[in-house]
């Protein structure tokens, strides 16, 4: 029997204000441990909790970068459980009046593209650390305590672990260009919970879903699913049931190991927050935060393409990031041509950064130094071999290029004047060469090249010496 | 009856009660009789009614976004009874129920 996989995804996204969700405490990460909380946090008797204006606005914001509806009137609910990473023993969060519901993003899996639905984006407060020791105590951090998350709950639209895979690229994507999340996997400020099922082909009716969790990275993701993919059909071909039961994906072996059996919704008794009323969120503000929005990667990707004519893989490579998106395009702001700054940022520029395990704000490279460097590729004052020299200079101590290039003596010889004697220098000096060159061995313009780039330091125009030494053999 | 003892059970585990076998019965019968009165509510026509979630007809006002450090660790710790390493340490526990936020 063939089965198809039904896939998907809770991601919680942390995010990046000041403040925390309903407490005014610091939500910044990192702090001493229990230095950023305060009694709200703790849930200490007869403390009221107050909406951070910032959090909803990025709630908003990431809502409608996901094509979301906003809903006007939204509440928040209380979601009860006991667990000592929550001293309150609730969760404030967002049952059926979600900021966002009814959005899609589209995604690529092997050049076809599909869209994946989003069922709801809401807001909701994080909770504490716990660090299980090996004494048979948790040490508790209530820092995250309370900060911002929104939790994206995509439609069961995902027939595959690579689908799910680029679901996650896209939604990451996303968020970054949004700016209202790091969205680090390994910091912990974007998490993914997955859900899957298989059915026969052909039948409409899900299968009983199994979901997984401990899932650290977009590669646990793919790997959890695929042996979770398996081991259901395993199951099913073997005459058994699925059952629906929370795992835990184990790093080390590949494998999902049950957790426990899944308690159903109910037993969180999820009821409205007595202790904030409902919110109202203004048409206006939904505008303003619209307008505020970044073009998305895919605009920019469709642009890149049409207006500069760069390949769709360059695109996405250029887009990957906001950062280095928007450097691309500042740097063209700057003048330089578009094929070239392409060229270098994903070329020279990723390389350095991959090597020395850099983001470009940490280098001193600018899109102002970067074009002026392409430019003086452009009219011929360096050659492309020096301009890797100008460009360390420039990617680790900053500064103009002009500047760099004419304080090291780098400028391109291209004056026929001054190659003239160094390329008859060379020719005196190699008689052999002369007479394989003249015996049809053209391996020897190769060798009297690199001569002449040699006694010139590297700094000789290439085009210009192929073409005078050309001339002067001839005249031998 | 419409509340059995396997709720009573159920919600007194969730609620994390020990309710001794004994008391079991008599709280069913209580809770039953709570459901019953409450239940009354539904006797009520509410169609075209719009779901009231809160007492009072009021929206919710937002507070700025912005930081105030924290309260005295010390003085947060004052109630907390065992610590380690300004952690607090709590018996383990291994339900595993963590990332559910």
């Amino acid at each position: 029997m063939n089965f198809e996989t039904v896939i998907g995804l809770e991601v919680h996204v942390e995010l990046k204000t000041d403040s925390k969700m309903f407490s005014p405490s610091p939500a910044h990460f990192g702090a001493e441990p229990n230095t950023n909380t305060n009694v709200v946090d703790w849930g200490y008797p007869g403390v009221l909790p107050t909406i951070n204006k910032g959090a909803v606005e990025f709630g908003i914001r990431a809502a409608l970068a996901l094509n979301c509806e906003i809903s006007q009137d939204t509440k928040f609910d209380r979601k009860n459980y006991f667990y000592p990473d929550n001293p309150k023993a609730y969760q404030i969060s967002q049952f059926d009046q979600p900021v966002g519901h009814d959005g899609w993003i589209e995604v690529e899996v092997e050049g076809k593209k599909k869209k994946i639905r989003i069922e709801r984006v809401h807001l909701e407060e994080d909770a504490g650390k716990n660090t299980h020791g090996t004494d048979g105590y948790s040490y508790v951090d209530l820092n995250r305590q309370g900060t911002p998350l929104i939790e994206i709950v995509s439609e069961a639209d995902m027939r595959s672990p690579e689908e799910a895979y680029a679901y996650l690229e896209a939604i990451k994507q996303i968020i970054q260009y949004a700016g209202v999340s790091d969205v680090k996997m390994e910091e912990g400020s974007m998490r993914c919970d997955a859900n899957i099922s298989i059915r026969p082909f052909g039948q409409e009716e899900f299968g009983t879903k199994t979901e997984l969790k401990n899932l650290n990275s977009f590669n646990f993701v793919r790997r959890g699913l695929a042996f979770e993919e398996k081991r259901q059909e395993k199951v099913l071909l073997a005459g058994g049931v699925i059952q629906q039961e929370t795992r835990r994906y184990d790093e080390s072996t590949g494998e999902t190991i049950l957790m426990r059996v899944k308690e159903g919704s109910s037993d969180y008794r999820y009821f409205p927050e007595p202790d904030l009323p409902n919110l109202y969120i203004e048409d206006e503000w939904v505008k303003r935060v619209r307008e505020s929005i970044p073009e998305m990667p895919k605009e920019r990707r469709v642009r890149y393409a049409g207006d500069f004519g760069l390949t769709e893989y360059d695109a996405a490579q250029l887009t990957a990031t906001k950062e280095m998106s928007d450097f691309f395009e500042e740097t063209l702001e700057q003048g330089a041509d578009a094929k070239q700054a392409a060229n270098w940022l994903m070329g020279e520029v990723s390389a350095y950064l991959n090597s020395e395990k850099l983001e470009l704000h940490d280098t001193k490279l600018t899109p102002q130094n970067l074009a002026g460097m392409i430019k003086l590729i452009a009219d011929g004052t360096i050659s492309s071999k020096i301009a890797k020299k100008v460009f360390r200079e420039l990617i680790q101590n900053g500064g103009d290029a002009t500047d760099v290039v004419e304080s090291n003596g780098w400028v391109q010889l291209s004056d026929p004047a001054k190659l003239l004697p160094i390329i008859n220098d060379i020719l005196d000096n190699n008689a052999q060469s002369i007479e394989d060159y003249k015996n049809g061995k053209d391996r020897a313009i190769g060798f009297l090249v690199g001569q002449i780039m040699k006694a010139t330091k590297g700094q000789a125009n290439p085009g210009i010496v192929n073409k005078l030494l050309n001339q002067e053999l001839s005249k031998r | 009856m419409t509340v059995t003892e396997k709720d009573i059970r159920h919600v007194a585990k969730l609620a994390k009660l020990e309710i001794p076998d004994d008391e079991i019965k008599k709280f069913t019968e209580q809770m039953d009789k709570i459901i019953e009165m409450v239940e009354q509510l539904s006797e009520l026509d509410t169609e075209n009614v719009p779901v009231m979630t809160h007492g009072m007809e009021t929206y919710s006002v937002m507070r700025e976004d912005k930081a105030i450090p924290g309260t005295d660790r010390e003085k947060l710790f004052e109630n907390v009874k065992t610590e380690k390493d300004g952690l607090i340490k709590v018996p383990a526990i291994m339900d595993n129920s963590e990332g559910d936020a």
